[in-house]
C-alpha cells in the first residue's frame, strides 16, 4: 500500500510554488533564503516518489546528494547574510542593491 | 689548394668590422683602430695578388674557380651558398676593391684623426669591403645581392657618418636617406630581374644560368625583360639617368668615403653585374642599345652639370656619373673588356683626385668652394701634383690611364656603327677636359681668394702616400691596355676573353673600322681633350672675363646647368610630392582616418550605445532578476513540453 504518485507530486508542486512565491515576494534575505531551500527540497520530494514509483534506486541517491549540496550552500548562503549584516547593518534585499549598474 | 684563401681575404673584413665596431669604444685608440681596419684589407689585397699569380701561372682553361665555402639557402630545387668565384674578371675586381680600398683606409687613419667616430669609420669601411667582396666574389645572383645591400647599407651609413652636420637644405642624415631610398628604386628592378631568372632558369647559380642562356636563341623576350630589369638596379647602384639624383648628394659624407665608395668601388657594381651578366645581355638586342643609350646620355648630362658646379666635391661627383656614363656606353656596345678596363683606371685617377681633394679641404679647414680657393698650388705640392695627374689622366692625355680606357671604348662604340653615340661621347670627353682643368685651375692656381686667417699646410704622411701611390698607378695604369693599333697587346682584354666568350658569340660584332681610321679617331679625341685643358686653364687664369660672358649671354642656360637642370625639383614634383601629398591626404586622413579609425570608433559608439540602453534592465534587485529567471525557466519547460 503506498500513496499514490499522483498526490506526492501534487504536495511536491504545491511546496514549489510556495517557494517561488516566497522568494518573489518577500524582502527578508533569511526568509528568501528558507524559501530557496523549500524549493530544493520539493524537488527533492518529485524524485523520491519518481524513484519509489519505478522502483529504481538512482533517484533517492540523487537527493542524497542535493541534501549534502544543500547544506553546503545553506552554510555559504548564511555566512553571506551575516556579512552583509556587518556591513550594512540590514538584511533587507531591496536596501541591497549595490550590484545596480 | 690556394683558391681556398679567397674565403680569408672576403671574411677578414668582417673580422675587422666585428673588432673595431663591438670594442672600439672602448679600446678608444686610434692607432689600434686604423691599423686593424686597414691590415684586414691590406691582407686581402695580398691574398688578391697570390691568388692572380696562381692564375697567371695556370692556363686560360684552368683559371676560373669555384670555392664552396658553406651552404646558406637549400629549398627544393633552389640552393645558394656562399660559394666564391674566382676567375679573371673577379680577380681584377677584387684587385681593384682591396687595392684601391688599402690605400683609402690607409689614408683615413690621417684624415679622420682626431674624429670622436673614429673607430666607428674604420668599422663601417671594413664591413664595407666585406660587403663589396661578396658582391664580386659570389657564384650566385643571391649572394651578390647580399653583398649589393650590404654595400647599400655601408653607403647609407657613411654617407651620413657625421649625422648631425648641415648639408645643402637638410642634414648628412636627409643625403644619406636620399641614397638609401633611390638605391632601393634600383634593387626592386634587380629583384624582379632575379625572379625571372629563377623562373626562367630554376637557379641562381651564375655556372648554371650562363650555360643554359648560351643555348638559347637571340632576342628571347623574357631575357629581354630579366636584362631590362638587371639594368635597372645596375642605373641604381652606378648612378645611371634617371637614378643619378643621388651620388652629387653622396658628398655628404667624409671625403675618404667618396673616394672609396662613390668612386672607386661600390658605384662599378653595376658595370661588374653587366659585364657578369654579359651573356644575358648579349641575347638581349634592344637592352644593350638602351645600355649604351643610357651611359651616353648619363655621361654628357653629367658633363655638362660639371661644368657650372663650385663645389669641388660636387664636380667630382658629376665627373664620376659622367664616367660611370663611358662604361655603360662600352658594354652597351658589347666591348665589356673595354668597360671593365675603364673601372679599372678610373678607380685609380677617381680615387685620386677625391683624396687629394679631401687633402684640400682639409688644409682650407673644410672649406669646399672652389670660388674660395685659389694659388694652394705653392702651399700643397704633393697634392698639387698628384691632382694634376689625376686631371690629365681623367682628361685623356695619353699616355696617362683614362685615355687608354677611354679611347678604347669611342673606339668600339665608333668600330661598331653607333656613331651618334660616338659624338656624344667625344663631346662629353672635351666637357670633361675642361671642367677638370677649370677646377684645377681655381684650386691650385692663381691668386688665393681665402681668408688670410687660413694657413694651409701639407696632408700627413698617412695622407700623401696613397696619393703619390695612386698617382704612379693613374700613370702606369693604362698600359695594361694599350690597343694593338699602338703596339701594345691589350693584355686586359686578352685576360677577360674567356668570361665574355660565351657572350661574343651572341653577337655579331661589326668592324667598321680600320686601323687609320682608329688613329684619326684616336688624334680627333686627344685633339678635343687637348683643347678642354686649354680652355679650362686659359679662361680661368688669363682671360676671365671669358666665363662671365658666357653666362651674361646665355643666363637661362647656365641657370640651368648650376640648378643641375632642376633634375632634383622634377623628381620632388612629379613624385617626392605626389607620394607625401597622397600619403597625407589620402592614404593618412583619407584611409586611415576616415574609413579604418571612423569604422573601429563607429563599432565603438554603437557597442556603447546599446550598453546605455539595455543596462537599466540591471536594476540590482534580486527579486527582479529571480523573476525573470523564473520567466526564463517557464518559457524553456512550457517550449520542452509543448513543442
Amino acid at each position: 500500500m503506498s500513496i499514490p504518485l499522483p498526490y506526492v507530486l501534487g504536495l511536491s508542486a504545491i511546496l514549489f510554488a510556495i517557494g517561488v512565491t516566497g522568494v518573489l515576494t518577500r524582502r527578508n534575505a533569511i526568509v528568501v533564503f528558507m524559501c530557496i531551500e523549500l524549493m530544493l527540497n520539493a524537488v527533492n520530494l518529485s524524485l523520491i516518489a519518481f524513484a519509489a514509483s519505478m522502483a529504481d534506486i538512482t533517484g533517492q541517491a540523487l537527493v542524497f546528494f542535493a541534501m549534502a549540496v544543500a547544506a553546503a550552500e545553506a552554510a555559504v548562503g548564511l555566512a553571506i547574510v551575516i556579512a552583509l549584516f556587518r556591513n550594512r547593518q540590514t538584511i533587507n534585499i531591496e536596501e541591497i542593491n549595490i550590484l545596480k549598474w | 689548394m690556394v683558391y681556398q684563401l679567397v674565403i680569408v681575404a672576403v671574411f677578414l673584413p668582417l673580422a675587422g668590422f666585428l673588432v673595431n665596431g663591438l670594442l672600439g669604444r672602448k679600446l678608444n685608440n686610434e692607432t689600434l683602430s686604423g691599423i686593424l681596419g686597414s691590415a684586414t684589407v691590406g691582407v686581402g689585397f695580398l691574398i688578391a695578388c697570390i691568388l692572380f699569380a696562381a692564375m697567371l701561372g695556370a692556363p686560360p682553361e684552368e683559371r676560373s674557380h669555384i670555392v664552396p665555402f658553406f651552404p646558406w639557402i637549400n629549398a627544393g630545387a633552389l640552393t645558394s651558398g656562399f660559394s666564391y668565384q674566382v676567375d679573371q674578371l673577379s680577380i681584377v675586381m677584387m684587385l681593384i676593391v682591396t687595392g684601391v680600398g688599402f690605400l683609402i683606409h690607409v689614408y683615413s687613419i690621417g684624415y679622420m684623426h682626431g674624429d670622436r667616430g673614429f673607430w666607428r669609420f674604420f668599422a663601417y669601411l671594413n664591413l664595407f669591403i666585406f660587403a663589396m667582396l661578396n658582391l664580386i666574389m659570389a657564384d650566385n645572383f643571391l649572394l651578390l645581392f647580399l653583398g649589393w645591400e650590404g654595400v647599400g647599407l655601408c653607403s647609407y651609413l657613411l654617407i651620413g657618418f657625421w649625422y648631425d652636420r648641415k648639408f645643402d637644405k637638410g642634414t648628412t642624415g636627409d643625403a644619406a636617406k636620399k641614397a638609401f631610398v633611390v638605391n632601393r628604386i634600383g634593387d626592386f628592378g634587380f629583384l624582379i630581374g632575379m625572379f625571372l631568372i629563377v623562373v626562367t632558369f630554376g637557379s641562381l647559380t651564375f655556372e648554371s644560368v650562363f650555360a643554359q642562356a648560351s643555348a638559347m636563341q637571340v632576342g628571347t623576350p623574357v631575357i629581354m625583360w630579366t636584362t631590362l630589369a638587371l639594368f635597372l638596379g645596375a642605373t641604381g647602384k652606378s648612378a645611371q639617368i634617371p637614378l643619378f639624383v643621388w651620388l652629387p648628394d653622396a658628398m655628404a659624407g667624409p671625403t675618404p668615403v667618396s673616394a672609396l665608395i662613390h668612386a672607386a668601388t661600390m658605384v662599378t657594381a653595376g658595370v661588374y653585374m653587366v659585364a657578369r651578366c654579359s651573356v644575358l645581355f648579349a641575347l638581349a638586342p634592344t637592352t644593350m642599345l638602351v645600355v649604351a643609350a643610357v651611359g651616353a646620355c648619363t655621361a654628357i648630362f653629367a658633363a655638362s652639370i660639371g661644368l657650372a658646379q663650385n663645389d669641388i666635391k660636387k664636380v667630382l661627383a658629376y665627373s664620376t656619373v659622367s664616367q660611370l656614363g663611358y662604361m655603360f656606353l662600352g658594354l652597351g656596345v658589347g666591348a665589356f673588356a673595354a668597360g671593365i678596363f675603364h673601372v679599372l683606371t678610373h678607380a685609380f685617377f677617381k680615387a685620386l683626385l677625391f683624396l687629394g681633394s679631401g687633402a684640400v679641404i682639409h688644409a682650407m679647414h673644410e672649406e669646399q668652394d672652389i670660388r674660395k680657393m685659389g694659388g694652394l698650388k705653392e702651399h700643397l705640392p704633393t697634392t698639387y701634383k698628384t691632382f694634376l695627374i689625376g686631371a690629365i689622366a681623367i682628361a685623356g692625355i695619353p699616355p696617362l690611364a683614362g685615355f687608354f680606357s677611354k679611347d678604347e671604348i669611342l673606339w668600339r662604340t665608333f668600330s661598331g656603327g653607333y656613331w651618334p653615340l660616338w659624338l656624344i661621347g667625344v663631346t662629353g670627353a672635351g666637357l670633361t677636359a675642361f671642367y677638370m682643368f677649370r677646377l684645377v685651375t681655381l684650386t691650385f692656381d692663381g691668386t688665393p681668394r681665402w681668408d688670410t686667417g687660413k694657413h694651409p699646410h701639407e696632408a700627413p704622411r698617412t695622407m700623401t702616400v696613397p696619393l703619390i701611390v695612386l698617382a704612379a698607378l693613374s700613370v702606369i695604369g693604362g698600359f695594361v691596355g694599350v690597343p694593338s693599333s699602338l703596339g701594345g697587346g691589350n693584355a686586359i682584354e686578352h685576360w677577360l676573353e674567356p668570361v665574355f666568350e660565351r657572350a661574343h658569340e651572341k653577337m655579331l660584332l661589326t668592324d667598321h673600322g680600320s686601323v687609320e681610321v682608329e688613329y684619326l679617331l684616336m688624334a680627333v679625341s686627344v685633339a678635343i681633350a687637348a683643347a678642354g685643358v686649354y680652355f679650362g686653364r686659359l679662361f680661368y687664369l688669363r682671360r676671365k672675363d671669358v666665363p662671365a660672358r658666357v653666362v651674361h649671354s646665355a643666363p637661362g642656360f647656365y641657370k640651368l646647368l648650376v640648378n643641375k637642370y632642376y633634375v632634383d625639383e622634377a623628381y620632388e614634383a612629379a613624385i617626392v610630392t605626389p607620394t607625401v601629398q597622397g600619403s597625407e591626404r589620402l592614404l593618412w586622413k583619407g584611409l586611415d582616418v576616415g574609413v579604418i579609425d571612423w569604422t573601429v570608433n563607429a563599432l565603438a559608439r554603437l557597442f556603447g550605445w546599446i550598453s546605455q540602453t539595455v543596462r537599466v534592465v540591471q536594476t540590482g534587485v534580486t527579486e527582479s532578476y529571480v523573476f525573470v529567471f523564473l520567466l526564463g525557466v517557464v518559457a524553456i519547460l512550457g517550449w520542452l513540453l509543448f513543442r
